[in-house]
C-alpha cells in the first residue's frame, strides 16, 4: 500500500525540551495507527506539527509526497488531513446543527458565499445523515454548550469528517468522556472511519482502546519514538512497559487489534 | 542645536506628563484586565478640585505661605482619588470580575460618560484657573533663548519619582509582590490565600489616585474645561499600548517615546502632531503587536 | 417547513412596507421629525457596520473612521470634482472608505478584543488629527456641503429634505435587504463562527483572517454611506465626525439596539435620537450622564439589546399559539452579543 503520511528528521525544540527529535514516520493509506506514550512525551507535538499550528525546529513532513512545511493549517486540511482536539473544538453558542452546516460550508470552497444563505434543505439533509451516522441525532437542535462531553467529542470529529478526508488524526478522543461511554463512542467512530476508508493516528492512553481498535502502535518516549509496530509487540515490549506504561501489562488480557 | 535642546527638553516634559496620566491605566489593567476608560474622568477630577481649591486658597485673606498650594494640589488629588475610585470599585466593578475585557471597557466608557456629566454638575462649565503655583517656580534660562518653566521642569522629576515609587512598591515589598502574584496567575493566587477582591480594591484605588494626581499637577498650567478627561484618555491610552498593556516599565518606555516624538513633530512639522502620536502607536503594533514590554500567551489546543 | 423557512422569511416583505409607510411619511410627517429620522436611518447604517464586526466577535470604537471617510468624500467631492449628484457623492465617499478599510484592515485583522478596540479608536484618531490640522480641508471648522441635485433634478424649498429623507430611506432599504441576506448567508453566518472558535474555523480549512477582513471591507462601505448621507442631510462636516466619542455614540447604539437582526441598529437609532432630543432640550448637561446610566443598564440587563424584548414577545406568540417557530424565534443564532458574559478568562 502507498504511504500517506511521511516525517523526515523531524525535530521541535521548547527551549531545552526536545519535545521531537528526528521523527522517520511511515504511514500507509488504510492503517489504524495508535500513538502511546506518557504526558509530555511528544503526543501532541507530533500532531500539531503535521496540522500545521506548530512549525518543525527541522524535518521534512509529506501528506501524499507533497512537503506541508510552511503550510496553514487551513491549507493542510484542504489536502485531506483532518484532525480533533483533546478538547473539543466547537462554535459553543451555535447549535449542534449550525455547527454542522458551517462544516458543511467550509468544505465547498475557501470562500462562503455573500449572498447564498448557510442554511439550505440540501445542506441540512447531509447534516442529518452525519449525524445519524454519529448517533447525534437527537442533539441537533441543542446548543453545543448544553451537549454532553461525549457527544461533544463525536461532533468534534464528525466536523473534521464532514471535508471527506483521506487522513484524520485524533488528538485523545475518549479524553473527558466517562469509562462507560469510551468503548461507544470508539466504536462509533472506528466504524464511520471504516466505512469511509480513511487513515488515521490517534493518541490514547488507554491501552484497552488501543489495543482493541488499532493496526499498529507507535511508543512515544521524550520526543523519540521507542516502540513501533503491531499492538501486540509493541505492547509486550519490556522498554514500552517500563517507561510508556509504567507496569507489567498482560497483553492477553487485552482484546485482541480488530 | 538650541533647537535640538528643545525638543528633547520639551518632549522630556511632555513624556513625564503622559507618564503620570498613563501610570494608574496601566497599573489597573495589569492587576485587574480593566481597561479603564472612566481614568480620563479620574483626571478631570483631580483637575478640578485642585483648581478650585488653589483658587480658592489664593483668593481669600489667608496669611499662609503660597507654597503650601502644592501640598493642596496633592492632598485633594489622594482624597478624591481615592473616594472615588473606591466608591466605583466597591459600587460596580466588584460585581464584575472577571467579566470579558472587552465587556469592562463598555462599562468603563459609561461610566465615563457619567462623570463628565457629574463633574460639569459640580463645577459647572465655566474654565477654572490655578496658574499661581505655576508661577510661582518661576523659569529657567537654557541656552540662548530657550526657557523653560521651572513647573514643568519640576514635573519631570516628580513622574520619575512616582515611577521609582510604583517599581519599589511592586519588587521590594511584600504586598507588591502579592499583587505580582495575582497579576502573574489569579487562580492560583487566590489558591494560596490572597485576598484578591481587596487588592483588585486597592488597585483601582491607587489607579484612581494616579489618575487624579496627574489632572491636579497639569491643572495650575491649563484651563481646566469640561472634555479635558475625554481628550486625555485615547493619549493614555496610546502610551499605555505602545508600552505594552499591564507594564509599568513599558508606560515609561511609551511615554518616553510618543512625548520625544511628539516634541519633534511640534518643532519640525507642527501640522502633523497628533498624527505622530497614533502614528508611533500604530508602527509599533505593527511590529510588536504586544507592545514594547508586553507579553503574548501561546493558546495550547 | 425548513424548505419554506429559507426563501420565505418574513423580513424582506416587512422592510418593503416599513420603507413604503416611512416615504409616504415624507408628505405627513412633521419636518422635524423627517429631519430626525434621516440622521437616525443614517446612523443606523453606520451602526450597522459595527453590528456585522460585533457578531464577529470584535467591537470597534473607531467606525467614525469610515462615518467621516464618507462624509468627506461628499462633502470634498462637492468643494473640489464639482459634483453635484447625491448618488455621486455618496459613491465617492464610499469608494474611498473601502479603500481606506483594504489598507487598515489587512494589519487590524491580525488583533483581537481591545487591541481591536484600540486600534480602531487611534486610527480614527489619526482622521482626526489630520483634519483638525489641514486648513485645506476645512481645519476644526469643516466646512458646508450644498444641497445635491438628485439624477439631475434640482430640487428647491422643502422639496430639498424631503428629497434627502427619501434617498435615505431608499438606501436603507436596499443597505437592509442586502445586508439581510448578508447575515443568513454562507460568509455572514461562518463570520460569526470565527467569533465563537477561530481555531476550530481554521481546522475547517478556512482563513479567519480573510473572514474578518470581507467583514471589515463590509463594515466600512456600509458606514460610509451612513456618513455620506449625514453630510447631506445636515449640509456641514466638521472633524468631530472623526472623534472617538462619535464612535462610543455607534457602540451605544450597537448595544441599545442588539445585534439579532437587521433592523435593530435602526431601532436603536430612532430611539437613540428620540431621546437625544428631548434630553438636549430638557437637560443638555445631563445628556452624557443619561446614556452612561443606560448603558451600564444595557450592559448589565439587556445584554442582546433592545432586539431581544422582540425575540422575546414572538417566541411567547410562538408559544401560545402552538405554531412552529418562525424565523427569529428559531434558534439563538446570532443573538449572542459579543458583550455578552465570556465566562472567567483564565
Amino acid at each position: 500500500m502507498s504511504t500517506i503520511l511521511e516525517t523526515r528528521g523531524l525535530t521541535r525544540t521548547f527551549g531545552a525540551v526536545v519535545a521531537a527529535k528526528d521523527l522517520n514516520v511511515q504511514i500507509a493509506q488504510g492503517e489504524i495507527v495508535g500513538v502511546i506514550g506518557s504526558n509530555g512525551a511528544g503526543k501532541t507535538t507530533f500532531i500539531n506539527m503535521v496540522t500545521g499550528y506548530l512549525p518543525p525546529s527541522s524535518g521534512d513532513i509529506l501528506f501524499d509526497g507533497n512537503s506541508v512545511i510552511g503550510r496553514q493549517p487551513r491549507a493542510i486540511t484542504r489536502m485531506g488531513m483532518a484532525r480533533s482536539f483533546q478538547v473539543a473544538q466547537l462554535f459553543p453558542k451555535l447549535t449542534v446543527m449550525e455547527n454542522a452546516l458551517v462544516s458543511l460550508v467550509a468544505a465547498e470552497g475557501p470562500r462562503p458565499s455573500f449572498f447564498r444563505p448557510l442554511d439550505t434543505p440540501e445542506r441540512r439533509e447531509r447534516a442529518d445523515a452525519i449525524f445519524a451516522e454519529f448517533g447525534v441525532s437527537r442533539y441537533r437542535d441543542a446548543l453545543v454548550s448544553t451537549v454532553p462531553q461525549g457527544a461533544r467529542k463525536l461532533v468534534d470529529i464528525a466536523m473534521a469528517l464532514v471535508s471527506q478526508p483521506r487522513m484524520l488524526l485524533l488528538d485523545e478522543p475518549t479524553s473527558g468522556v466517562s469509562i462507560e461511554e469510551k468503548f461507544a463512542l470508539m466504536d462509533t467512530v472506528m466504524a464511520v472511519v471504516r466505512q469511509h476508508g480513511v487513515t488515521v493516528l490517534f493518541v490514547e492512553h488507554d491501552m484497552e482502546i488501543v489495543a482493541r481498535y488499532v493496526t499498529r502502535i507507535m511508543a512515544f518516549y521524550s520526543g523519540e519514538i521507542i516502540a513501533d509496530g503491531p499492538p501486540r509487540e509493541v505492547l509486550s515490549d519490556a522498554r514500552v512497559q517500563e517507561l510508556v506504561i509504567g507496569h507489567h501489562l498482560d497483553i492477553n488480557a487485552l482484546g485482541e487489534a480488530a | 542645536m538650541s533647537s535640538f535642546l528643545a525638543i528633547l527638553i520639551d518632549g522630556a516634559i511632555y513624556a513625564s506628563w503622559l507618564f503620570l496620566v498613563a501610570a494608574g491605566l496601566t497599573i489597573i489593567y495589569g492587576v485587574m484586565r480593566v481597561l479603564n476608560m472612566a481614568h480620563g474622568s479620574f483626571y478631570a477630577i483631580g483637575a478640578y478640585s485642585a483648581a478650585s481649591l488653589v483658587g480658592w486658597y489664593f483668593s481669600g485673606e489667608q496669611q499662609g505661605s503660597p507654597y503650601w498650594s502644592y501640598a493642596l494640589l496633592v492632598g485633594c488629588a489622594l482624597v478624591a482619588g481615592a473616594i472615588v475610585g473606591i466608591a466605583i470599585e466597591q459600587g460596580l466593578l466588584r460585581f464584575l470580575h472577571g467579566r470579558d475585557e472587552i465587556l469592562m471597557v463598555i462599562v468603563t466608557y459609561a461610566l465615563l460618560l457619567i462623570l463628565e456629566d457629574a463633574t460639569k454638575l459640580l463645577w459647572g462649565v465655566d474654565p477654572y484657573f490655578a496658574w499661581q503655583p505655576y508661577r510661582l517656580l518661576g523659569q529657567t534660562a537654557v541656552g540662548e533663548g530657550l526657557r523653560f518653566a521651572n513647573y514643568d521642569l519640576a514635573l519631570i522629576a516628580v513622574s520619575i519619582l512616582i515611577g521609582l515609587a510604583a517599581w519599589f512598591a511592586l519588587n521590594r515589598t511584600n504586598k507588591g509582590r502579592l499583587l505580582r502574584a495575582v497579576i502573574h496567575d489569579r487562580e492560583i493566587a487566590v489558591a494560596m490565600g490572597v485576598n484578591v477582591n481587596a487588592m483588585f480594591a486597592a488597585t483601582f484605588a491607587i489607579g484612581a489616585v494616579l489618575g487624579a494626581l496627574a489632572g491636579a499637577l497639569t491643572a495650575p498650567a491649563i484651563s481646566v474645561t469640561p472634555g479635558i478627561g475625554v481628550e486625555v484618555i485615547v493619549l493614555a491610552f496610546a502610551v499605555v499600548v505602545v508600552g505594552g498593556l499591564g507594564s509599568i516599565g513599558g508606560a515609561a518606555a511609551g511615554a518616553v517615546l510618543v512625548g520625544l516624538s511628539r516634541s519633534f513633530a511640534v518643532h519640525v512639522a507642527p501640522e502633523v502632531e497628533l498624527f505622530v502620536i497614533y502614528g508611533v502607536m500604530f508602527l509599533v503594533l505593527a511590529i510588536r503587536p504586544q507592545g514594547l514590554f508586553g507579553q503574548t500567551l501561546a493558546r495550547r489546543i | 417547513m425548513s424548505i419554506l423557512k429559507n426563501f420565505s422569511s418574513p423580513t424582506p416583505p416587512a422592510l418593503l412596507a416599513a420603507a413604503a409607510v416611512l416615504a409616504a411619511g415624507a408628505w405627513v410627517l412633521p419636518a422635524w421629525l423627517t429631519f430626525l429620522l434621516t440622521l437616525a436611518f443614517a446612523k443606523a447604517l453606520v451602526v450597522l457596520g459595527v453590528v456585522i464586526q460585533m457578531r464577529a466577535g470584535l467591537v470597534s470604537f473607531g467606525q467614525a473612521l469610515f462615518y467621516c471617510v464618507g462624509g468627506y468624500g461628499a462633502g470634498l467631492g462637492a468643494q473640489y470634482l464639482g459634483l453635484t449628484d447625491a448618488f455621486a457623492l455618496l459613491a465617492v465617499g464610499t469608494v474611498a472608505a473601502v479603500a481606506v478599510a483594504l489598507v487598515c484592515g489587512f494589519l487590524l485583522t491580525r488583533y483581537r478584543e481591545i487591541f481591536y478596540a484600540m486600534l480602531t479608536l487611534a486610527l480614527s484618531m489619526i482622521l482626526y488629527g489630520v483634519l483638525v490640522k489641514s486648513s485645506a480641508l476645512g481645519s476644526t471648522d469643516g466646512f458646508n456641503v450644498a444641497p445635491p441635485s438628485f439624477l439631475g433634478w434640482v430640487p428647491g424649498g422643502v422639496e430639498k429634505k424631503r428629497a434627502i429623507y427619501l434617498l435615505t430611506v431608499l438606501i436603507a432599504l436596499g443597505v437592509a435587504l442586502a445586508f439581510h441576506r448578508f447575515l443568513e448567508s454562507g460568509l455572514g453566518r461562518v463570520t460569526e463562527a470565527v467569533r465563537e472558535n477561530e481555531i476550530r474555523v481554521e481546522y475547517l480549512g478556512l482563513s479567519p483572517r480573510w473572514l474578518l477582513f470581507a467583514n471589515y471591507v463590509a463594515a466600512a462601505g456600509v458606514s460610509a454611506l451612513g456618513g455620506g448621507l449625514t453630510a447631506l442631510a445636515t449640509g456641514h462636516i466638521d472633524p468631530d465626525m472623526a472623534f472617538w466619542t462619535t464612535s462610543g455614540e455607534f457602540v451605544f447604539i450597537a448595544i441599545l439596539g442588539g445585534t439579532g437582526h437587521v433592523v435593530a441598529p435602526f431601532i436603536g437609532a430612532i430611539v437613540f435620537s428620540v431621546i437625544r432630543t428631548f434630553a438636549i432640550q430638557e437637560a443638555p448637561n445631563l445628556w452624557q450622564m443619561t446614556l452612561g446610566i443606560i448603558l451600564l443598564a444595557l450592559v448589565l440587563f439587556l445584554p442582546k439589546g433592545l432586539w431581544s424584548l422582540v425575540q422575546r414577545r414572538r417566541r411567547e406568540i410562538a408559544a401560545t399559539s402552538g405554531q412552529p417557530a418562525t424565523e427569529a424565534s428559531q434558534s439563538p443564532k446570532g443573538i449572542s452579543s459579543p458583550i455578552s458574559e465570556k465566562g472567567v478568562r483564565a
